[in-house]
């Protein structure tokens, strides 16, 4: 059974893997951090927050300072799809982020049956108020 | 909570005389300050023996929901009434909530709207009240009195937040207790709108009320009504805000007094504890079906508000069976002398919006939602600080507290089958607005803020782009006002309002909702200031989610030298109306074009010198190149983004006069930039080797752990820490002492220091 864990990842309980959900890439071991299956960058975040305030006049621009923090973009090394990012001070090691109980996964989901798509959640609906 | 217990070589002392020891020290007590068995825990009370025969006598769940019902509409009218007759700006926008709680002192039920954090904290006053005067034959508790609380180390968040606590008695004995809570704005301290970021130490922030009597015989007592007056800059609104939050109780009184004639007070009592204890049980359950977990992320605070460092909140989400721990270890000690921290109880409140308002907002709203939540944290930190600290500034970190929790979670719900809302990126965490204060063009001291702290940008769900300038993250249901009708009282205009800041985006498959812009100027006032009070200029303070990015930065801009009501008068086509023209473009001749961080101190105005800011976006969801392409024209078309921008981030191909999208040559675009990401990224374990770094860089102030060490916080820098259960003092040196030092070191390098003696 293959439990969706987020919108690019599931575990498959019986190999114990982290996979794509994209392209099926198997990433690595459930045990471990998905992160260490995937291809990092170390982005400047003044390519995806463009300066408002121009660069050459202003201190503060809108733009992260890129001495001050880096964004880190992991991506599947099989279809380069963009799984997670990561807002990071320069250096500090990346986290671990999702470390699940897999026994306790696997009790839990003994129980409910293997889910193909995602349960979304309710919709919040317009009311149509009140009349006869 | 157990007697705390110091082992010692000598004999231990008999239950007597612990007994004696115990006794001796309560009635010696010099000052009840707050109270750690009361602060610390924010579960529900045992239940009573009162409790428990009630509820044996109530065994018809339809009774229990019309009480609950009545209570709850009670509890309606009452915010209605502060909302309608409320003087601060922030009871006109929902700033406010009103209660009952427990003769324990656990809120049961709240009103439906408002600021829903209150309702996690005020059974702390409440509780103290109970503990200390009900037996204190100098102030007791009796029918016909009120009790006023904003001291935030006695519970609440911040000293703002004004409380009207009365007990509720049916035939002498007590059966309940209505408050009324409301964020007033002015409390005397040392800036005005009772949020001062310049507070260094507890004594400049302000009233500090601990819970006393105000109101006797339902009447507010003049004498002590003029003294809290006169340590306000708003005295007017002290009285009257008072006594509007006095009469919302008694309006939910005269209800409670309804269902008590004619069901009784078993049964009241009883659909009370009823309800708390069935929310208790719910959240218990639905946190079973939660997978068991461990989820770690970490927010930035950028600044303290009076200068740019790193401060870091780390939290350690962890889920076993049905026990959810929030552990908060590792974050930033608390500063000495800065007035960001927060009592923990503060954070509790904060974390409990998460699931009120995000996660299951279909609970009653009360205190029992987040009791069985677990919570730690370090002594002494950021989001645990001590009495001596300032906290009137503590949003900052229940905030950004908010958001790592927010963050968490959502890893926790995607996978879970069984949903109350969608999952949902992380909303936009700061009071990007203007705080005001001084004489206005009618001659009134005032001090308070725009409601645009309101218009905090939505975070993007697993099926839906976030929603624009959408709600704080306190408060889903409050408004952001008229700023038409706030412009009758105050001497100053916005002159660009509520039009979106185009490119301060958070992109993503769905990408967050955006903040708009604040241009303001003061027109019709010599004394007039205004203040920021937000981090986020150099880091963004909120995480992307599941691939998606986070929001960019927000400075404050300031136009000095001109007096723009001049130039909209003689030549109006020079004014522009966004930063990013006004800014670039320099349009008024001879003016100063300057940058700051959001963390501006109370700052005097002059007429028609422009003060702007923008609210800030929420989160994005997902990997943005699978954003349609439709969704990216639309945003074009709204001024959300640039059509450069959107390109080059989004690779989406379209005809820059017509806006049509070549469908085919994005999909190859795409594709092509799915390869480029391959081609530059490099294997985890390569990257690591490069990028990890034993300890925090050198050119930055940090404070906080360092990668998974919790039990060693830094202080600012590499050399200076302390072990994470070992307070120390941790002070800031002055900004202005900084920026001297840093000229006289240019001087004395120069050799110009004139021979200056030491
Ligand atoms: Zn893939």
């Amino acid at each position: 059974m293959k439990v969706l864990m987020t919108e690019y990842l599931r575990i498959d309980l019986e190999t114990e893997n982290w996979e794509c959900r994209v392209c099926d890439h198997v990433i690595g071991s459930a045990k471990k951090s998905y992160k260490e299956g995937l291809l990092v960058n170390n982005r400047d975040p003044r390519e995806i927050h463009p300066p408002i305030l121009d660069p050459e006049k202003y201190r503060f621009t809108f733009s992260p300072d890129p001495e001050w923090v880096r964004i880190l973009e992991f991506c599947c090394p099989s279809c380069g799809t963009q799984v997670e990012t990561e807002y990071a001070i320069p250096g500090h090691p990346p986290l671990y982020d999702m470390e699940p109980d897999l026994p306790a996964l696997k009790a839990q989901w003994a129980k409910r049956g293997e889910q193909k798509t995602p349960v979304v959640g309710p919709a919040v609906a317009a009311d149509k108020g009140h009349g006869h | 909570m157990s007697e705390k217990t110091t082992q010692v070589a000598s004999k231990t002392p008999s239950a007597e005389d612990v007994a004696l020891i115990k006794k001796f020290l309560n009635d010696t007590t010099l000052f009840l300050g707050p109270d750690p068995e009361i602060m610390q825990n924010h579960d529900l009370m045992p239940r009573s023996a009162e409790e428990d025969a009630a509820m044996k006598g109530i065994s018809d769940a339809h009774t229990v929901a019309k009480i609950r019902d009545r209570i709850q509409a009670g509890c309606d009218e009452g915010y209605e009434m502060v909302e309608q007759m409320g003087a601060a700006p922030g009871a006109k926008w929902g700033d406010i909530i009103t209660g009952v709680y427990s003769a324990s002192g656990d809120l049961a039920i709240a009103s439906a709207g408002g600021v829903l954090i209150f309702s996690a904290l005020v059974h702390h006053p409440i509780k103290f009240i109970i503990k200390n005067w009900v037996n204190e034959p100098t102030v007791g508790v009796r029918e016909g009195d009120g009790f006023i609380h904003n001291d935030s180390r006695y519970g609440n968040v911040h000293n703002t937040d004004q409380s009207m606590i009365l007990p509720i008695f049916h035939k002498g004995k007590l059966v309940c207790w209505v408050a009324s809570t409301v964020h007033e704005g002015e409390n005397g301290a040392i800036e005005p709108g009772g949020m001062p970021s310049m507070a260094e130490s507890p004594s400049d922030e302000g009233l500090k009320m601990c819970p006393f009597k105000v109101v006797e015989n339902y009447q507010i007592k003049r004498d002590i009504l003029t003294f809290l007056q006169n340590s306000v800059r708003e005295p007017k609104l002290q009285y009257e805000d008072m006594k509007v939050k006095l009469f919302a109780c008694l309006r939910i009184k005269q209800r409670i007094e309804e269902t008590l004639n004619t069901d009784g007070p078993s049964a009241l009592i009883a659909t009370l504890r009823t309800t708390m204890e069935n929310v208790r049980a719910e959240v218990k359950r639905r946190v079973s079906e939660w997978p068991d977990m461990t989820v770690r992320t970490y927010i930035i605070q950028d600044s303290t508000l009076r200068e740019n460092c790193v401060v870091k909140i780390n939290c350690k989400l962890t889920k076993t069976g049905d026990r959810l721990i929030f552990d908060f270890r590792g974050s930033s000690p608390e500063f000495t002398n800065r007035a960001t921290n927060t009592i923990v109880a503060g954070l509790k409140g904060m974390l409990a919006q998460v699931f009120l308002c995000y996660v299951w907002p279909d609970l009653p709203r009360g205190q029992a939602a987040f009791a069985p939540i677990e919570v730690i944290t370090d002594p002494h930190s950021i989001v645990n600080c001590s009495y001596d600290a300032p906290n009137s500034q503590s949003l900052m970190s229940i905030f950004t507290g908010f958001t790592a929790g927010q963050h968490a979670v959502a890893k926790f719900l995607y996978s879970c089958p069984e949903k109350y809302t969608k999952v949902h990126a992380p909303t936009f965490n700061m009071i990007n607005t203007f705080i005001w204060g001084g004489v206005s063009q009618h001659g009134e001291t005032l001090g308070n803020l725009c409601a645009d702290l309101n218009g905090m940008g939505g975070g993007a769900r697993a099926d839906l782009d976030g929603e624009h300038a959408l709600a704080p993250i306190f408060a889903t249901m409050a408004d952001i006002g008229e700023q038409e009708l706030n412009e009758e009282d105050v001497p100053f205009l916005q002159l660009v309002s509520k039009k979106m800041t185009r490119d301060a985006i958070a992109p993503g498959k769905y990408r967050g909702g955006q903040g708009y812009t604040m241009i303001v100027a003061t027109k019709d006032s010599e004394q007039w200031g205004f203040m920021t009070t937000a981090q986020g200029a150099k880091i963004p303070p909120i995480q992307g989610l599941f691939g998606g990015y986070a929001c960019g930065c927000y400075p404050l801009s300031k136009v000095k030298g001109v007096d723009v009501y001049d130039v909209l008068q003689n030549d109006p086509s020079k004014f522009k109306h966004s930063i990013e023209e006004i800014m670039n473009e320099r349009p008024f001749e001879g003016a100063s074009y300057s940058t700051y961080h959001m963390g501006m101190g109370f700052e005097i105005s002059k007429r028609g010198e422009l003060f702007m800011i923008s609210q800030g976006a929420g989160a994005g969801y997902g990997d943005l190149l699978e954003r349609d392409p439709a969704g990216v024209i639309r945003d074009i078309e709204e001024g959300l983004i640039s059509q450069g921008v959107a390109e080059r981030l989004y690779k989406v191909k379209f005809d820059p006069v017509t806006l049509a999208i070549n469908q085919e040559a994005t999909a190859a675009a795409r594709d092509e930039e799915r390869k480029a990401r391959i081609a530059r990224s490099v294997p985890y374990a390569e990257f690591i080797k490069t990028w990890n770094k034993p300890t925090p860089p050198s050119h930055l102030q940090y404070f906080g752990c360092w990668g998974d060490d919790v039990t060693k916080l830094y202080m600012g820098s590499a050399d200076k820490f302390r072990d994470a259960s070992t307070p120390r003092p941790n002070y800031m040196t002055h900004p202005k002492d900084v920026r001297i030092a840093e000229l006289e070191a240019r001087l004395a390098a120069l050799g110009a220091m004139g021979g200056e003696k030491q």
